[in-house]
């Protein structure tokens, strides 16, 4: 697993470029690639301790179940690349879900105008939340507080703190039921809305938008003399995480039905998401797919341990544990990273040589210390 | 604004603060008495006074934390787990008093000095090492506690309900501590370094100061600050609850009292004084709501827009005194570019959770 060169840089100027089984080895080694070792390990764990889910109808119904989360964790991954915190998406699930249950009600004729004014209401959240946050020069982490309360006090306000009506079937489609297939047997449309979702935000990231807010997040001055927007740029990354906010509320309104509390703990729970992929707080570093994950590592170590009997009161212990565990391996190897790669590191054509493998990524650079 | 910032003088941000207090003050007493009430009779001062000890605790923890350029997200839970701790050892005998205390504020403190080892010495930030903390210690919460438990002992109860003069007692011992706290900062070598760390570490280690002590140092007595607020609350409520601390929304609420304190949460700048500006901005603002009896979930979003309104005001203001004192340590920062492209040639501000 671990690689023998670790280094995206050295890998790309090193003119004998190693194999690509090198390069995925030397990738899984990073963070943001072990996560994926870790949910394919979770993954079969999951399915050997209940061996009904290795049917591909019932495996994909536990990844609609994880959906919801995975989504908020994009938009999370954009804000944090761009240096910043969004915790109101938890409170924009909230008025989002309220909004459903209450203007749609039995009526399907209203679904479209009431899905655009959602999609209106998370665009005017993510603008205040990014303009506020840039062009006013409170902390992110302060004006997505500020818009939590206001957001999640105007919900409670609105229903009251209870449960409410259910809106019309056919907007709950979308969380609740799926595609017949042939091969598949059965393809939740939550499924496909997240690998809709991952995929823009894929393309997202490579296009010049993405790659600057990474350069943004990773160092403003730099991005600002190169002459790129650096206050647009973090207002659209605060537009996309009301947005993805928006789209996981619209799959829990059909999932988990109307409560103004349904989206409470979300912001956290995709930051944890996101730290477990590898994305590093304060921005510039993250790989969107191992935030995805990450996402899903979380739940799916969740369902693990609801198997296997452990009381959901637990869940935040394990959070905090994997979170702890996950941020400690990103330090150790960040440490080892700092130190400067030494010329001679050479390119191994053999991944499977697997006990000599860190040797090298360490070795020359042992007289630096730490 | 430049006059403004030559009146402030050596004050600093801090007398910022009080002026947007001074200007919330005067609001709301005009609100309320636009209502045909009263904000400054003595039972509304009483209230009002009460009501800072908890949240005065947690934030002066917080601030101390912020200052060395940390985060404790842990607050809340600690908040919790020391008020079922207290309330559970003591249950009711005026014997387990002392055992109680002592037993709530060692587990605080040994958690807050756990959170402050990962952070100094596992370089872990601030926000994850404290959010997995307080995670482990809410998983516990939850799975041990059903409901509130133990019972204060006659002597705690006491404690909380007397007062001496216009001050509860509470109160009164906060402010104590906040003044310990004070002079911690202002006049300590381990003061000196806190802000020494928070401002920058990398230049305080070079000074040949032990980085790792300041940051496990603040966040022990953050513990400590969020574990006193615990037996307040078992003081006042009689017994202890696992969700108490969660519910009051102590740490991110006591995260927004620091910064609109003036702090900066990339550390190294901001006062505890400041800090109690922003307390009192919180409590002023909650009493005129009280009274005017304002739903309590309108009253978050008064709170939401106060916190965003008035961190608004100083983000601009705090600027110059950054670039006087820790131009070095300004370093890339989201806010810092876009801030130079929205309002051009003006100094660039710290405000940003770097760490």
């Amino acid at each position: 697993m671990t690689g023998t060169v670790a280094e995206p840089a050295v890998t790309r100027y090193d003119p004998s470029r190693p194999p690509l089984a090198t390069r995925i080895a030397a990738g899984l080694a990073t963070p943001g690639g072990i996560v994926w070792v870790l949910l394919v390990a979770l993954l079969v764990a999951v399915v050997v301790y209940n061996p009904q889910l290795a049917a591909p109808e019932q495996f994909l119904r536990l990844i609609a179940r994880m959906a919801p989360v995975a989504i908020v964790a994009v938009g999370q991954y954009f804000v944090l690349v761009s240096g910043e915190f969004d915790l109101s998406m938890g409170a924009v699930i909230g008025v989002q879900v309220v909004l459903a249950g209450t203007l749609i009600g039995d009526d399907p004729s209203r679904i479209l105008p009431v899905v655009l004014l959602m999609f209106a209401v998370a665009i005017v959240v993510g603008l205040v939340n990014g303009l506020v946050t840039t062009l006013l020069r409170v902390p992110g982490f302060i004006t997505t507080l500020g818009t939590m309360l206001i957001l999640s006090g105007l919900t409670f306000y609105a229903t009251g703190g209870s449960a409410g009506q259910n809106p019309a079937e056919e907007f709950r489609v979308l969380g609740r039921s799926g595609l017949e297939l042939p091969i598949l047997g059965y393809l939740p449309w939550a499924v496909v809305v997240l690998v809709v979702v991952v995929a823009a935000a894929a393309w997202l990231v490579r296009r010049p938008f993405g790659r600057l807010l990474l350069l943004s997040g990773d160092n403003p001055r730099v991005a600002h003399l190169a002459g790129s927007p650096v206050w647009w740029l973090q207002t659209r990354a605060y537009l996309l995480s009301a947005l993805a906010a928006t789209v996981a509320a619209i799959l829990l309104v059909g999932y988990a039905g109307v409560h103004p509390s349904v989206g409470s703990g979300y912001e956290f729970t995709a930051i944890t998401a996101c730290v477990i992929g590898g994305v590093v707080l304060g921005g510039g570093r993250g790989w969107l797919l191992s935030a995805v994950a990450g996402a899903l590592v979380l739940e799916s170590l969740f369902t693990l341990l609801n198997f296997v009997g452990v009381a959901a009161t637990w869940r935040p212990t394990v959070q905090g544990a994997i979170i702890l565990v996950a941020m400690a391996v990103t330090v150790l190897r960040t440490i080892r990273r700092r130190r400067p790669p030494a010329a001679e590191v050479p390119p191994r054509s053999e991944p499977g040589a697997g006990e000599g493998a860190p040797a090298p990524a360490t070795a020359p650079q042992q007289p630096r210390g730490t | 604004m430049s006059a403004l910032a030559r009146l402030r003088g050596g004050l600093g941000s801090t007398a910022g603060v009080y002026l947007v207090l001074l200007g919330v003050i005067v609001v709301a007493a005009v609100v309320v008495a636009a209502a045909g009430r009263n904000l400054f009779t003595p039972g509304n001062l009483t209230v009002l006074m009460t009501s800072i000890a908890v949240l005065g605790f947690v934030a002066i923890g917080q601030t101390l934390v912020i200052l060395v350029g940390s985060l404790d997200l842990s607050v809340a839970y600690l908040v919790s787990l020391s008020s079922v701790l207290a309330a559970g050892t003591m249950a009711g005998a005026s014997g387990g008093t002392v055992p109680g205390i002592v037993t709530a504020l060692v587990a605080t403190v040994v958690i807050g000095a756990l959170t402050g080892c990962l952070v100094a010495y596992l370089q872990l930030s601030g926000f994850i090492a404290s959010l997995g903390v307080g995670l482990l210690v809410a998983g516990y919460l939850a799975s041990y506690y059903r409901g509130t438990t133990g019972k204060a002992s006659p002597e705690l109860a006491g404690f909380g309900s007397a007062s001496i003069g216009p001050l509860p007692v509470p109160t009164l011992l906060m402010l104590v501590c906040l003044v310990l706290a004070v002079v911690l900062v202002g006049r300590t070598r381990m003061g000196m370094h806190l802000l020494a760390v928070g401002g920058d570490a990398h230049v305080a280690r070079m000074s040949g100061v032990r980085a790792g002590t300041p940051v496990v140092v603040a966040h022990a007595l953050s513990g400590l600050c969020a574990g006193i607020a615990g037996i307040v609350i078992v003081a006042r409520l009689g017994v202890g609850s696992p969700t108490v601390g969660e519910q009051g929304g102590y740490d991110l609420l006591s995260i927004a009292a620091v910064v609109l304190g003036g702090a900066s949460l990339a550390g190294g700048r901001g006062s505890l004084w400041g800090t109690l500006g922003g307390i009192l901005i919180f409590a002023v603002v909650d009493s005129a709501m009280g009274i005017l009896q304002v739903n309590p979930f309108l009253k978050e979003v008064v709170r939401g827009v106060v916190i965003i309104a008035a961190v608004a005001l100083y983000a601009r203001r705090a600027a110059p005194l950054v670039r006087r004192r820790f131009a070095a340590a300004a370093g890339p920062d989201p806010a810092e570019a876009s801030a130079a492209t929205a309002a051009g040639p003006t100094a660039p501000v710290t405000e940003g959770a770097e760490r």
